[in-house]
């Protein structure tokens, strides 16, 4: 265990009485609470933290937020291993494990370092110019490309923690606690609108947190701490800490990433990992602050190269000393509270840079005065020298407005180069939202301009980046958010009091020139290996859009979403262009602002919970007496009720056999049920079904088809009129939804004048099947009350009456072609019914059966399912035409009337019988020859098969070309997936009982 | 600076090992354009509008297969910035359909020499595409697909769920998951290529054959001449043309509108994300129909996720989130370690769907003017084939058998090519 040679004895925001033990790449170090990984690691004097994307290149950590480009690592092992994490934002807790990544075998000695070597190769773009020899041997050269690329590695194994999700609601959202935000929340507060602030830190303060200056008279701190508690005591405010805002989407949704257990080793019992917010907000004041530019130059991405903004936080936030002795390179004033800060924590400053001619304003030259630090005005930093890292920067003056440099070359011996290339306000989730960005010349970078949504930006994050400005700024965007939200904001809040700093303007030099005859790598994009040159091979070959730039360099495609890089990357592309930034313009800022957790977006809906399993009222007793399930849809189905020693078939066989000689029931509570009520009922059906309703009797079932527009059949089933304007509808299993939304939007949307209620009772009432000649017998033992025979429960007829003391519902109707029942009543009561009608066919050996010999039934009867209704058939293709009203219209009859469905060779429905006793695959498809050259012409294809125990043979329906004219003909079910081709004679679709007798009974 | 007038450039200079290292040499400063940025001439022999992969496809092989050289393509924005730009670059063949089976199956062997045909490296990786079942009708629908493929003769077999495993071993086929494996459909040729790259090098290569590529230039009206197009309105001034295409993903119906006649087609949003790079750790291209999510992993190691088109119509870029969040959820289930990934980016695109979730390819109700439309989710596929069949309508004023049967008619006809289930997504 190594000491923290870099931590300061004192100062920071840090708990030096809480110790932390933690691991980075093996190595044991300590750190404090209050540390980030970041913060720890150069406390213990680590700088190299990763390798470049492309190049390999030893990298440190620049910056202390967000936008770190550089410093990604692993954090934790196993199980909760995660990629790719900012050590600028991972909180230090004891025993944290952290690894670098992309690198082979170890940080320091890294192989893919030979892609560095060769860089000169390797420009933008390269891959698309190689790699073509010979043809196909692309994937050879892409498994190399791809070794390399990637960052850190995935975990391989199941996520242990788990998610929430949250909907929220507010009038005003504050994104962001620093001055503006705070005092943006306090304004909106008091006036009792309902506020929630979110920040991205632990604590709230923002750039406060690393800040020397004076609020009211108090440390900028105390004064955070007093608005805290006032906010904390308001009810209708809630504060959320470690809570990221990272999506804005349409109707003033944000989503907000709240880490609730990531600064711990593992979440605590009962709480979740992430929580992932969904808040609509009235209105929303961005308050999200600003981020450092970096400047570029040779070699800039030496580790030791860093933020001045993020040594100054360092500094002061978390008592880190960045280096021994430092440079600073800036072209604008922010830099030199970095020289202060640097001074009075004992890092001396050799040199300041400033690439203004006439220097900084006089703030900041007070600072340099009485510091006697030795300042070079109009000069820049053209190359950091160092193998590992800065060991002196080289220095020229510059001329002709910075577009080249020029005289001797000074070197100054320093490890610590702290850059300050200007400020871009964090207008990532104003973009979002779809407002219009505008480029401002004094600032140098693009402030918020027109908003699309309900929202304002406050302080830095439009631009205003003076302390006095943000605490102003937040006050008012914070009393109007609350205004248009509809409150009155209180006059007792005013803007919180500090010195105003008058501030030389920023001087853009996007990219440092390199001296005459000299070549290196400025890096634009430090993730992505991008540099200045690249930008200019993409302008050269025209790639000169910004999006192209974008995509043909990678530049600002990686995990910081180029937040250092996306401003200077275009600027240069500009300069290349003679074009002014605006008219270049930017990329489009997509969420989320900040990777965000898979499982987070997820949240509880994983495993059984990501989708609802539905079961039977009857399920218990399927499962009691051990049957095979199966899922159809969301639906868990019994298949088949196999018998101790039963093989699947054996069972199929058994219960179909059982139907058509005795009696069997089958569950089919899972049919859809709509219950359409009004005086308009009839009518209603009568349009959308495309056989005839209003003459259908009170006590009657009809079978009907449904039609799409396109004229195509949506589902078929059954509707019973229970009373005058009461219609049960029963639909299939699986288009029990698509019917109800069907029939739902004629209701709503079409015919609103029809008086019509649409009910979907699918979970009100189980159903049940009973089926074969005995199954009149069982039914009048098990109803109490009431014949049950043919004259008052004819076919397709419909009977109130009771069984085991409750009510039912019978409808003579029959999808087995046997003489069959439903029985229907409320769920509840469908364990009891069902079990009723066991004991009442005991005497007629009843056997329950499930869905495999429900379809060998339908099968065997011609019955049309799924299978074949698959959206692509019409009536007619089964014999149905004749159903179709002619005097009236339904949905789908004009469609029916275009050519190739009124008078097309379409495909019509048939049956086909094994030729050779072979079984018929599945899915096959029926050829004239199944060894003719391809494409093998395919006549039509095989919907339903299987083994008729009745025929004993297999069998199957198919939809087929010229049903007519193959008759009786020979074709083969061909499947070449199971390599069989089986010989199949042709026939009508109906196998059993053609005349319909035995339904009739 | 640079070349800003119509010189004709016939050849281009050619990509290799060789010319990377030659150039190396010289810092790279001496790379030519891809291609030129041309003002827009007063008339053309065709202007195609749009300036995606198919419009760019349809441009090239217009000047080499047909010789017809004098052509524009005009773009609203950027090259590429389109559907072409946001999709999830799966490719593959495998319709249910023959007609649709032989235009995609065309594209796909189109793809399988791009790189060469192109000089420019479009990544075509044939790492195989997966179609997961995840019930007994998930599993009669693909053995049915399937063995219409290979009677096609289009590669396609099924996987077994152990077969699965070993292809993605991180893929969850644990028969207890909410929506278990029971099989999958693979076709090996399938997979993925570099997007952006394939507008790249149709552009490059249509410009080398004198192609003039107009970027910055919206279409704004389309004139006629009672029944025959003469030539289109654009921010950059009328530009007259004997033929004009219409390649506008997202847009076709607003286009159709300027020529006075409908589409049956309507334009919904679809979205796409991806997280975070990783090393490589799925290796093929894993799609399931019936939990509505797509995924491979891209070279640069993001995990590229597609899911279900947005249910409302809408010409935003954009969707809801809740779309994504179900796709999310369907990802998890299916490979429980992605949990702990993150997202990244995520975007909108608008698709435009035919009822028949088939393509638009041929003629209009107006002379001469030729509309490639309809792609709903799978347009990426097709770039080629598309480009190629196009071409050939544009040039001799009747369709390709290819795509004779794709045509505008076919929804008055009722000869649809119904190809719903054939789709990743529900249409």
């Amino acid at each position: 265990m190594t000491s923290q040679p870099f931590r300061r004895l004192e100062g920071g925001l840090i708990d030096r009485d809480r110790p932390l033990t933690f691991r980075f790449d093996g190595s044991t170090f300590t750190g404090y609470a209050g540390d980030t990984l970041a913060s720890a690691l150069l406390a213990n004097g680590v700088t190299l933290v990763g390798r470049s994307f492309k190049y390999h290149r030893r990298r440190g950590i620049v910056a202390a937020g967000v936008e770190e480009p550089n410093a990604l690592a692993t954090l934790r092992e196993g199980n909760r291993q995660e990629p790719n994490l900012r050590a600028t934002q991972v909180e230090l807790f004891d025993g944290l494990t952290a690894s670098s990544q992309n690198r082979w075998p170890s940080l320091d000695f890294d192989v893919g370092g030979i892609n560095n070597i060769l860089s000169r190769f390797l420009p933008a773009g390269f891959y698309y110019k190689t790699f073509m020899w010979p043809a196909g041997a692309w994937m050879f050269y892409e498994r190399f490309i791809r070794a390399a690329a990637g960052l850190g590695k995935a975990p391989l194994l199941g996520d242990p923690d788990y998610y929430e999700r949250r909907h929220a609601h507010c009038d005003v959202l504050v994104v962001g606690a620093g001055p503006a935000g705070l005092s943006a929340a306090l304004a909106a507060g008091r006036s009792g609108a309902r506020v929630i602030l979110v920040d991205d830190n632990a604590a709230l303060g923002g750039s406060l947190r690393g800040d020397t200056a004076t609020i009211n008279e108090v440390p900028a701190l105390a004064w955070v701490d007093e608005v805290g508690g006032t906010l904390e005591a308001l009810e209708n405010v809630r504060i959320l800490t470690r809570a990221t805002a990272v999506g804005y989407y349409d109707q003033n949704l944000i989503t907000v990433c709240e880490r609730v257990a990531d600064h711990l080793a593992r979440p605590d019992p009962h709480q979740p990992r992430q929580r992932l917010w969904w808040v609509r907000a009235k209105r929303v004041v961005l308050a999200t602050g600003a981020i450092e530019r970096p400047l570029v130059f040779a070699n800039n991405d030496l580790p030791g190269v860093m933020l001045a903004s993020a040594v100054r936080t360092y500094q002061l936030q978390y008592a880190v000393k960045c280096g021994r002795r430092a440079v600073v390179f800036t072209n604008n004033d922010s830099a030199y509270s970095c020289v202060s800060a640097l001074m009075g924590g004992g890092v001396p400053v050799s040199a300041v840079v400033d690439t203004r001619a006439s220097g900084p304003g006089d703030a900041a030259r007070k600072i340099v005065d009485s510091s006697g630090v030795e300042c070079l005005f109009g000069h820049a930093v053209v190359g950091a020298l160092g193998r590992q890292r800065v060991t002196s920067v080289e220095v020229m003056a510059l001329a002709d407005g910075g577009s080249r440099v020029t005289g001797r070359s000074r070197v100054i011996d320093c490890d610590l180069l702290c850059v300050s290339g200007g400020w871009n306000p964090t207008v990532h989730l104003f973009s979002q939202s779809q407002g219009k960005l505008r480029y401002d010349e004094g600032l140098t970078s693009f402030v918020p301009d027109a908003s699309s949504q309900a929202e304002s930006s406050a302080g830095a994050a439009r631009g205003e980046l003076g302390l006095d400005a943000c605490l102003r700024g937040g006050i008012e965007a914070g009393a109007e958010a609350a205004r248009l939200a509809g409150f009155t904001p209180t006059e007792d809040v005013e803007a919180a009091r500090c010195d105003h700093v008058d501030e030389a303007p920023v001087e853009a030099l996007w990219a440092v020139p390199l001296p005459a005859r000299r070549h290196g790598k400025r890096f634009v994009d430090l993730q992505n290996d991008v540099t200045a040159e690249d930008v200019a091979l993409a302008d050269r070959e025209g790639y000169q859009s910004v999006e192209h730039l974008k995509r043909y360099t990678t530049l600002g495609m990686g995990t910081d979403q180029g937040r250092t890089s996306n401003v200077n990357g275009l600027a240069i592309l500009a300069g290349l262009r003679d074009s002014d930034i605006p008219s270049v313009g930017t990329t489009t800022f997509r969420p989320p602002f900040n990777p965000v957790t898979l499982g987070t977006i997820t949240a509880r809906e994983v495993g059984a919970d990501l989708a609802p399993l539905r079961l039977s009222p009857m399920h218990d007793w399927h499962a009691g007496v051990g049957a095979n399930f199966v899922t159809v849809g969301l639906w868990l189905r019994t298949q088949f009720y196999a018998r101790p020693g039963e093989a699947m078939m054996e069972a199929i066989n058994r219960e179909v056999l059982a139907v058509r000689n005795a009696v069997g029931m089958v569950d089919v509570s899972t049919l859809g049920k709509i219950e359409i009520q009004g005086r308009d009922a009839a009518e209603f059906l009568e349009r959308v079904y495309i056989n005839r309703w209003t003459n259908l009797q009170v006590g009657r079932c009809r079978y009907g088809f449904m039609l799409r527009e396109d004229g195509f059949i949506l589902d078929d089933g059954t509707t019973t009129r229970v009373a005058d304007n009461n219609f049960y509808m029963t639909t299939t299993t699986a288009q029990a939804g698509p019917v109800m939304a069907h029939l739902e939007y004629y209701a709503q949307t079409v015919w609103p004048e029809l008086h019509v209620h649409l009910t979907s009772v699918t979970d009100q009432w189980a159903g049940m099947a009973i089926a074969g000649p005995r199954s009149r017998e069982v039914l009048a033992a098990a109803c109490e009350g009431g014949d049950v025979g043919d004259e008052s429960l004819p076919f397709m007829g419909y009977l109130e009456s009771r069984i085991a003391g409750v009510p039912v519902r019978l409808f003579r109707m029959t999808f087995s072609g046997e003489m069959a029942y439903e029985v229907h009543t409320p769920s509840d009561y469908g364990i009891r019914v069902w079990e009723a009608l066991m004991a009442a066919g005991k005497d007629f050996a009843i056997t329950p059966y499930g869905t495999e010999a429900m379809s060998v039934l339908r099968i065997e009867k011609g019955h049309v399912v799924g299978a074949e209704l698959d959206g692509r058939t019409i009536p007619a293709d089964f014999g149905f035409e004749r159903m179709q009203k002619k005097d009236r219209d339904f949905i789908g009859k004009r469609s029916l009337e275009r050519p190739a469905l009124a008078y097309g060779p379409r495909k019509r429905f048939v049956g086909l019988i094994s030729e050779d006793g072979r079984k018929i695959p599945r899915g096959a498809q029926l050829v004239w020859n199944p060894t003719a050259p391809k494409p093998v012409p395919m006549l039509g294809h095989v919907s339903s098969t299987c083994y008729s125990p009745n025929l004993g043979n297999y069998i199957a329906l198919a939809l087929l070309e010229d049903a007519d004219g193959y008759q009786g003909k020979l074709l083969y079910a061909s499947s070449p997936l199971t390599d069989s081709h089986v010989p199949v004679r042709v026939g009508h679709s109906v196998f059993i009982d053609p005349e319909g007798e035995r339904a009739r009974g | 600076m640079h070349a800003t007038s119509g010189i004709p450039i016939v050849t281009m200079s050619k990509y290799s090992i060789f010319s990377l290292v030659r150039n190396a040499l010289g810092y790279h400063e001496n790379w030519p354009l891809a291609w030129r940025s041309p003002e827009p001439k007063a008339e053309y022999d065709v202007v195609i509008v749009g300036g995606g992969g198919h419009g760019l496809a349809t441009a090239y092989y217009l000047a080499k297969e047909h010789g017809i050289r004098n052509v524009a393509v005009l773009e609203k924005g950027w090259l590429g910035g389109g559907n072409t730009g946001r999709n999830t670059t799966i490719i593959r063949s495998n319709y249910l359909w023959d007609e649709s089976a032989a235009l995609y199956e065309h594209s796909l062997k189109l793809y399988e020499g791009l790189s060469q045909e192109l000089n420019f490296n479009i990544m075509f990786s044939q790492r195989g595409v997966l179609n997961l079942a995840h019930n007994l009708h998930d599993m009669r629908e693909l053995s049915r697909r399937v063995n219409a493929n290979r009677l096609n003769g289009i590669d396609s077999e099924i996987l077994t769920p152990e077969q699965i495993k070993a292809i993605v071993p991180i893929l969850n086929t644990s028969p207890t998951a909410r929506y278990p494996v029971l099989g999958a459909s693979l076709q090996r040729r399938g997979g993925t290529a570099r997007h952006d790259a394939v507008a790249w090098g149709f552009a490059r290569g249509a410009d080398a054959h004198g192609v003039d590529i107009i970027q910055n230039c919206e279409v704004t009206g389309i004139r006629r001449n009672g029944a025959r197009v003469e030539g289109v309105e654009t921010s950059r001034g009328y530009i007259a043309a004997k033929k004009v295409g219409v390649v506008v993903a997202g847009h076709c119906s607003v286009l159709a509108g300027m020529a006075g006649f409908r589409l049956p087609i309507e334009s919904h949003p679809l979205q796409a994300l991806v997280s975070e790079p990783v090393k490589p750790i799925h290796h093929s291209v894993v799609m399931s129909n019936a939990v509505h999510v797509y995924v491979s992993q891209s070279d640069k190691g993001e995990l590229v996720i597609g899911a279900g088109i947005d249910a409302y119509n809408s010409y935003a870029q954009r969707g809801s989130f809740a779309v994504v969040e179900g796709q999310i959820g369907a990802l998890v289930e299916l490979f429980p370690i992605f949990s702990r990934l993150r997202m990244m980016r995520q975007w909108g695109g608008i698709v435009d769907v035919c009822p028949d979730a088939s393509p638009i390819i041929g003629k209009t109700p107006v002379e001469n003017l030729f509309f490639n439309c309809g792609w709903g989710t799978g347009g990426f596929k097709a770039t080629p084939g598309s480009g190629w069949v196009f071409a050939h309508t544009i040039a001799t004023g009747e369709p390709h058998p290819l795509n004779a049967p794709f045509t505008l008619e076919r929804f008055t006809t009722g000869f649809l090519i119904d190809e719903h289930g054939a789709a990743a997504v529900a249409h």
